[in-house]
């Protein structure tokens, strides 16, 4: 019996070894960016100038030391956490109630303000980016963080209520009127029950925009224009500027930016494709 | 009293009470997006003089449509959207063989998908030296025995764009493979068994059979990525090329931001923005399309 079976999977093996071969190619090439980018951060400059591909031999932990030193990498880095935390909990609880309010109630202008943001998810930044540089300064929030925690709050809310309406439509109806039926009032309905049994949603919604936020350069390039106040992104490309031939040192300094994320899907892959594909896959 | 058309969910003591919850989220929206697209329109037809602002009605359109620089970065939009059915069909095979591999396929999928979570600035700085004239490109053509091919990727005006589309796929394939292969794990088995059955060779059961199923992820897909090429691109171009060499990889995004913090003439910018705005309102039905769900289809 055995000996029966062994050709088929002799063949079935054979087959896949020209799959694998394209599926090896292709995690090469999405790895080899970031390899690059870890060798060189624990090069010397010299060693980078030696082998610019090869491991980092001598291995050394001066440009992490002189990153964290030299600019202002842990400030920038504290930044990045304020505004990411900030936006992130601004946004939430705002789409939140809004969602809820789509998901769960009939009124005049529902379906007006449902597609209003499936529309505004399209519009660019750019177009954005003027009369809110001009309305900061007019309201003297220019250069402060609260500037770009609004920007981004509002960037991400369209994409936010959208996903939260569809998520909030498929839990149980008959839930929120035997609450009703209870006597609980409707924001009690919406703490109590919705949000508990949103969870999965929120999280995987938090994960993506985190993402989002952590990672802007445009917004943060334009409204955080001194040292000070910059974040992570605008902060690196300041970085570049200031030790242009030091490619060792600019890649250490990427690689801090990186890691929070990197860690965040390392811990949380599943909800990053959750998020990602919630909307599109029916 | 009349019975309301429909059965409302909840019983409401107040009517106001959903346009309560709605505010806190109506006024960011009328912050972020309604306030400055109105703004827009209204800037578009001012100019900044010494004397102060005047307003000069279409000029500034008239001289954004004879500014050649213009022309060269809706074009460089343009270009880029190509890099779209590229990522597509290369999301797509790797998806597929992810689909019928299973041996590796969460190890697989979680490396392609690594580069969606990078920060652009951090891989357009590294794509800078892995293009540059002794980055591992150039060194891999060198070693190869085709050293007459090397170029200098991101600083020739024929290569920069093809370069940036590359970067581009580079990091926004990822979100397309993990998309698919959702797509693909929720089809029925059924109908694939059946076509093997039938005797269709994998080629025919793709194309008859799996990429049928899956038009509604593709058109997804396709109209995200669209969106990015004309609305996103920004940083690829910020980090990577600065819009050079002269304004060879200047794109919409770019040229509105140089125009309105480097150059100074936010006439000009706000003019551009216009341009850039009614050209994604084209947009705004394709993803009506996608995200198709309405709140009634919702309801149900």
């Amino acid at each position: 019996m055995k000996t029966a079976n062994t050709p088929a999977r002799i063949r079935s093996f054979l087959s896949s070894i020209p799959k694998h071969v394209v599926l090896i190619l292709f995690s090469v090439v999405a790895l080899y960016p970031v390899y690059y980018m870890f060798v060189t951060a624990f090069k010397t400059r010299a060693g980078w100038l030696h082998d610019q591909f090869g491991l980092p031999v001598p291995f050394t932990f001066q440009n992490i030391i002189d990153a964290m030193n030299r600019g202002n990498i842990p400030l920038w880095f504290g930044n990045s956490l304020v505004v990411t935390f900030a936006s992130l909990v601004v946004s939430t609880i705002v789409s939140a109630l809004a969602a809820y309010a789509l998901a769960r109630f009939h009124f005049v202008g529902r379906s007006f303000y449902y597609n209003s943001m499936i529309g505004l998810m399209v519009i660019p930044p750019a177009v954005l980016i003027l009369p809110l540089f001009v309305l900061m300064v007019n309201i003297g929030l220019i250069n402060t963080l609260p500037s770009v925690i609004i920007i981004y709050s509002g960037l991400v809310i369209p994409f936010s209520i959208y996903l939260l309406v569809s998520f909030f439509k498929s839990l149980p109806g008959e839930l929120f009127d035997a609450a009703a039926i209870d006597g609980c009032s409707n924001l009690e309905i919406f703490f109590r029950i919705t949000l508990p049994l949103s969870t999965p949603a929120v999280v995987t919604l938090v994960v993506v925009n985190a993402l989002f936020v952590w990672n802007e350069l445009f917004v943060a390039l334009v409204f955080l224009q001194n040292e000070s106040v910059k974040t992570l992104m605008p902060g690196l490309t300041l970085f570049k500027g200031h030790f242009t031939n030091n490619e060792p040192l600019i890649m250490a300094g990427s690689l801090i930016a990186t890691i929070p994320m990197v860690l965040l899907y390392l811990f949380g892959q599943r909800l990053f494709v959750e998020g990602l594909v919630a909307g599109a896959v029916k | 009293m009349p019975n309301p058309p429909a059965q409302p969910k909840i019983r409401r003591r107040n009517p106001l009470e959903p346009y309560l919850y709605l505010a806190p989220a109506t006024l960011f929206i009328v912050i972020v997006f309604v306030y400055p697209i109105i703004e827009i329109f209204h800037s578009s037809l001012l100019q900044n003089t010494a004397s102060g602002i005047k307003t000069i009605g279409l000029a500034n359109y008239r001289l954004v449509v004879q500014d050649p620089v213009f022309l060269d970065a809706l074009g460089n939009n343009g270009k880029l959207l190509l890099s779209v059915p590229i990522m597509t069909v290369l999301a797509l095979m790797i998806a597929i063989l992810l689909f019928e591999n299973t041996r590796g396929r969460i190890i697989y999928r979680g490396i392609i998908f690594l580069p969606y979570i990078l920060a652009i600035p951090v891989v357009g700085q590294t794509f800078v030296y892995l293009l540059g004239l002794n980055g591992i490109l150039n060194t891999l053509l060198r070693g190869a025995g085709l050293g007459f091919l090397t170029v200098d990727w991101l600083g020739s005006p024929t290569w920069v764009i093809p370069s940036i589309s590359l970067v581009i796929i580079y990091r926004e394939m990822g979100f397309g493979v993990v998309l698919f292969l959702a797509r693909l794990m929720s089809l029925e088995k059924e109908t694939l068994e059946a076509a093997a059955i039938d005797g269709a060779n994998w080629w025919q059961k793709h194309v008859y059979v799996t990429l049928p199923q899956m038009s509604a992820v593709i058109e997804f897909f396709v109209v995200v990525e669209l969106i990015t090429m004309l609305s996103w691109v920004f940083s690829y171009v910020f980090t990577m090329t600065g819009g050079g060499p002269g304004f060879a990889s200047t794109v919409m995004e770019f040229y509105i931001w140089e125009h309105a913090f480097a150059f100074r003439s936010p006439g000009i910018a706000s003019a551009l923005a216009v341009f850039l705005l009614l050209i994604t309102s084209v947009l705004i039905a394709l993803q009506f399309r996608v995200r198709r769900t309405s709140l009634e289809e919702v309801d149900r």
